[in-house]
């Protein structure tokens, strides 16, 4: 064996990669989520314009994901995306719509409410998806070799579907604490008041997924019951913090419900990775299998370690540039 | 009928890869010529060149949010409809497209924000820095997947066994041959087309009297580019054609219409290739020319495609077909270009009505070079995925049926066809309202901040209403 182990490496900036997606393009899927739950027009451009500068960069932690599953992962790159074909169209369709609407919303005189639409369905179909390939990550893949070899709709069962409902109310959750943080007046008013509501679907997609998940998948269920002591911790964790979280939504807080609801995000994405490991494509290929040429892996890291750090960067720094409320008056609402 | 995987496969990839072409194709050109135009304003303060750079990063925002959006797809096509393609050289193209995104994507889609909403929250300099970032990414972009590309046309730095690439020196993979050609070729190509376009609109604005300060700098900044790229690409191309005529004679041979061996080869302006027959109809020709051309001496060889056996060789209609396209528009794009360059020096370009006439008309013709020139390109390569390594048939997702690709086909064409529409409209309406007149005291300056996503303000749909009525 080497001294570094590159594909555990690999294992960390993948995983890093794709919980930076979840959170950042997760509040501005769910801002599209809550679009035409927003109580007035005015509100709506203000969800808007609260996310606009910074969705693209959010966005492009998908890309990342894609072409670094490709490069450190050429296994799971070639086995889900043939099993989740059809999945993976409306995932695309869903993203097309939402990101040409921050673009046409605003130009369409008569029809910007197609727009709205717009926006709404393909956040809500885009987050759907996602939650699905949750689900098909735990359900497992029918391969033989390096193909996938199973049906189109394979991918498409109860538990996938409920997974997927539990992203659409968990972005909903990340949209509703960040347009908490964001707005002022009326506009941040109703997200008070939505917030426990959404907090709730979110715990309650948790429980029913957390307790089908190992009766379903043996699995699964010798990972939680074998090991008993410490990894218990994780519910008692999400529990604990899911109140914290109502309890500041109940005192008006409004930085720390969006923060909470990203802890909640880091525990579920935690009690995942440990369910499933070390299986990339379950139920036999572990990350080993699926790993490519360390010297592939290598090329990459280098340049990875030194921009991933820049890429923070100057991506917190627009965030700094953009900080602050929205402000009333600031939308098209009154042109 | 049985619907074939492999043939719809290549139909979506074809339908979907060519509408994102369209969009980077114009935003690499423009994004240049916008961090040119803040570099200018830095300097001089001249408010010429604030408008037209506010009215052109408009235009940008709408062409770039497609781009993006359809560049997407692109990604995971690969993974969806050519897994096995995928799955075997993941070692050279994963890196290379995870560098495409580290280096370039977060660098353009990040500093876009700044550029877009960010004039009144940044100081001056910082804004004219964000619009330089994305210009560069916007190359960096094009370096890597145009190295990934021609790395497909012309393998190199690899090994493959077990039917899986295997890396010997990235140098030799990323430099690959036919890549330093093919990436200037297609920066030249962005800088025409985006060339083409600036001038295009601001000689329509010149033809209706409106905005004569701006559109005439931006005229003639363009023309005065436009002389010098459009003869550089005459020049690329043709280093860029003997590349290929040492590494894919038959991709050439498909080009020239050429089916037998032979010194002494004609250039054909026309003919209508008969595949079945092995042999071309109607044929006129310049007798000696290609030999010329590929080989610099009348009595050099040109192979045909009746070298290797008829499954080898390139569809040759759609290859020849698009080359004399491409070609053609490059000779005309020359002509255009060193006519309007010798009338804005003689001083008449601005009253010469034909002629910016013409320009409006240039407007599409470069879209449709660039996809020309890809389709020589791409076609040319079958019926290899890998040139000479892997064949397409042998690339394509096993587990895809028929009913599947032509259900996402379908998909992709109507959920462009529905973008790509709407796209076009806001497009006009944004040229209609053109930049905001210069003569007008710039009291839009205040009004302008943090409207996000106002790269097109509320002014101008009151303007296309009122064009309207
Ligand atoms: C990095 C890779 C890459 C890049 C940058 C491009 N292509 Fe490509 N192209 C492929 C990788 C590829 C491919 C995966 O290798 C395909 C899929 C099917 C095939 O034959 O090759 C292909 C096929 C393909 C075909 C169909 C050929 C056939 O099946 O007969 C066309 C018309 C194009 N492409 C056009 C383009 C355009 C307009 C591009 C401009 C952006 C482009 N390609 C960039
Ligand atoms: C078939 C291969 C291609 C793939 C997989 C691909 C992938 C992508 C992706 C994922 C994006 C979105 C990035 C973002 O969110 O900012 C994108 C945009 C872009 N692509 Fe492509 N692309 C391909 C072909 C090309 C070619 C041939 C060029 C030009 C030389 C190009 C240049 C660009 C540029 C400049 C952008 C920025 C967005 C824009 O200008 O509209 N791409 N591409
Ligand atoms: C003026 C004469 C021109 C010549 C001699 C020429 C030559 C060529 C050749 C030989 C190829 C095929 C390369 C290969 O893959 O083997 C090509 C491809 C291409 N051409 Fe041209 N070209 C010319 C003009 C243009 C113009 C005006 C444009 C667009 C504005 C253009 C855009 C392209 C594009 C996008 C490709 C595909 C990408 C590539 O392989 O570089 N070309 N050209």
């Amino acid at each position: 064996m080497e001294l570094i182990d590159l594909t555990l490496i690999w294992v960390v900036i993948i995983g890093i990669g794709i919980f930076m997606y979840v959170l950042m393009d997760g509040f501005d899927l769910g801002v599209g989520i809550l679009f035409p739950f927003a109580p007035s027009d005015h509100a709506r451009d203000e969800l808007m314009n609260s996310v606009a500068p910074v969705w693209d960069g959010n966005e492009t932690w998908l890309i990342l994901g894609g072409a670094g599953l490709l490069a450190a992962f050429p296994l799971i790159y070639a086995v889900f995306l043939p099993a989740l074909y059809i999945g993976v169209f409306l995932l695309l369709a869903g993203l097309i719509f939402r990101g040409v609407a921050f673009e046409f919303r605003f130009k369409a005189q008569a029809r910007k409410y197609w727009w709205d639409r717009a926006f709404f369905g393909g956040s809500t179909v885009a987050s759907f998806a996602q939650g699905a390939v949750v689900g098909a990550y735990i359900q497992g893949f029918e391969t033989e070799g390096f193909s996938y070899v199973g049906g189109a709709f394979d991918w498409l069962t109860p538990f996938t579907v409920m997974t997927g409902l539990g992203v659409v109310a968990g972005y909903a959750l990340l949209g509703v604490t960040w347009t908490i943080l964001k707005t002022e007046g009326k506009t941040q008013e109703w997200a008070f008041r939505l917030a426990p509501w959404l907090l709730a679907a979110v715990m309650g997609f948790f429980i029913i997924v957390s307790l089908w998940t190992p009766l379903a998948h043996e699995r699964v269920m010798e990972r939680w019951f074998d090991n008993i002591s410490w990894l218990w911790l994780f519910p008692a964790l999400t529990l604990a913090t899911a109140t914290w979280v109502l309890w500041r939504i109940r005192q008006r807080a409004e930085a720390s419900p969006f923060l909470g609801s990203m802890a909640l995000f880091a525990l579920f994405y935690l009690g995942l990775l440990i369910t499933q490991w070390p299986y990339a494509v379950p139920p036999e290929h572990t990350f080993w299998d699926a790993a490519s040429d360390p010297g592939s892996q290598l090329f990459l890291l280098i340049g990875v370690l030194f921009l991933i750090p820049i890429i923070l960067g100057y991506t917190a720094w627009t965030y700094w540039v953009f900080r602050g409320k929205v402000k009333t008056g600031e939308g098209y609402a009154g042109h | 009928m049985e619907l074939d995987p492999l043939l719809l496969s290549r139909f979506q990839f074809a339908f979907v890869v060519s509408f994102h072409a369209i969009f980077p194709v114009f935003t690499i050109g423009l994004a240049s010529y916008i961090a040119l135009l803040e570099g200018l304003h830095y300097k001089t303060e001249n408010p010429v060149y604030l408008k037209l750079s506010k009215f052109w990063i408009k235009v940008f925002a709408i062409v770039f949010g497609m781009g993006v959006v359809s560049g997407i797809v692109m990604a995971f096509q690969f993974g969806t409809n050519w897994s096995v393609f995928s799955f075997s050289s993941a070692n050279f193209l994963g890196p290379i497209l995870s560098y495409e995104v580290v280096t370039a994507f977060f660098l353009e889609a990040t500093f876009l924000g700044v550029l877009l909403f960010g004039r009144d929250k940044v100081p001056k300099g910082v804004h004219l820095f964000s619009a330089c970032m994305v210009a560069l990414g916007t190359f960096i972009s094009s370096f890597w997947i145009l190295s990934a590309n021609s790395w497909m046309h012309t393998p190199a730095g690899v090994e493959f066994h077990d039917g899986i690439v295997h890396m010997t020196s990235w140098t030799q993979a990323i430099f690959n041959p036919s890549m330093p050609y093919r990436f200037s070729h297609m920066a030249l190509a962005s800088f025409i087309t985006g060339g083409f376009v600036v001038a295009g609109v601001s000689a329509w604005y010149l033809l209706k009297g409106r905005n004569p300060k701006t559109s005439r700098k931006a005229l003639a900044m363009c023309v005065v580019m436009l002389a010098i790229a459009t003869p550089l690409q005459l020049v690329v191309g043709d280093m860029h054609g003997l590349n290929t005529f040492e590494h894919q004679p038959m991709k050439v041979a498909a080009m020239e219409g050429a089916w037998e061996t032979r010194t002494r080869a004609p250039l054909l302006l026309f003919a209508i290739p008969d595949a079945a027959n092995e042999t071309n109809h109607f044929e006129i020709a310049i007798p000696g020319l290609a030999s010329l051309i590929l080989t610099h001496s009348l009595d050099g060889e040109v192979p045909g495609l009746l070298e290797v056996a008829p499954e080898d060789r390139p569809p040759v209609g759609i290859v020849f077909w698009s080359f004399r396209i491409m070609v053609g528009l490059g000779m005309l794009f020359i002509a255009v270009s060193l006519a309007s360059a010798w009338q804005l020096w003689r001083g008449r370009l601005y009253d010469s009505p034909r002629l910016l006439r013409v320009l409006t008309w240039m407007i599409p013709l470069p879209f449709v070079a660039v996809l020309a020139g890809w389709f020589v390109t791409e076609v040319g390569r079958q019926p290899w995925i890998i040139h000479g390594v892997m064949r397409i048939s042998d690339g394509v997702t096993p587990s895809i049926t028929g009913w599947m690709a032509l259900a996402t086909l379908i998909g992709y064409i109507s959920v462009y066809a529905i973008v790509f529409s709407a796209g076009v409209i806001y497009l006009r309406r944004v040229i209609q309202a053109g930049p905001d007149p210069i003569e007008e005291a710039p009291d839009d300056e205040t009004a302008r901040p943090k409207r996000p996503w106002s790269a097109v303000p509320f002014k101008v749909d009151d303007a296309a209403q009122s064009a309207g009525s």
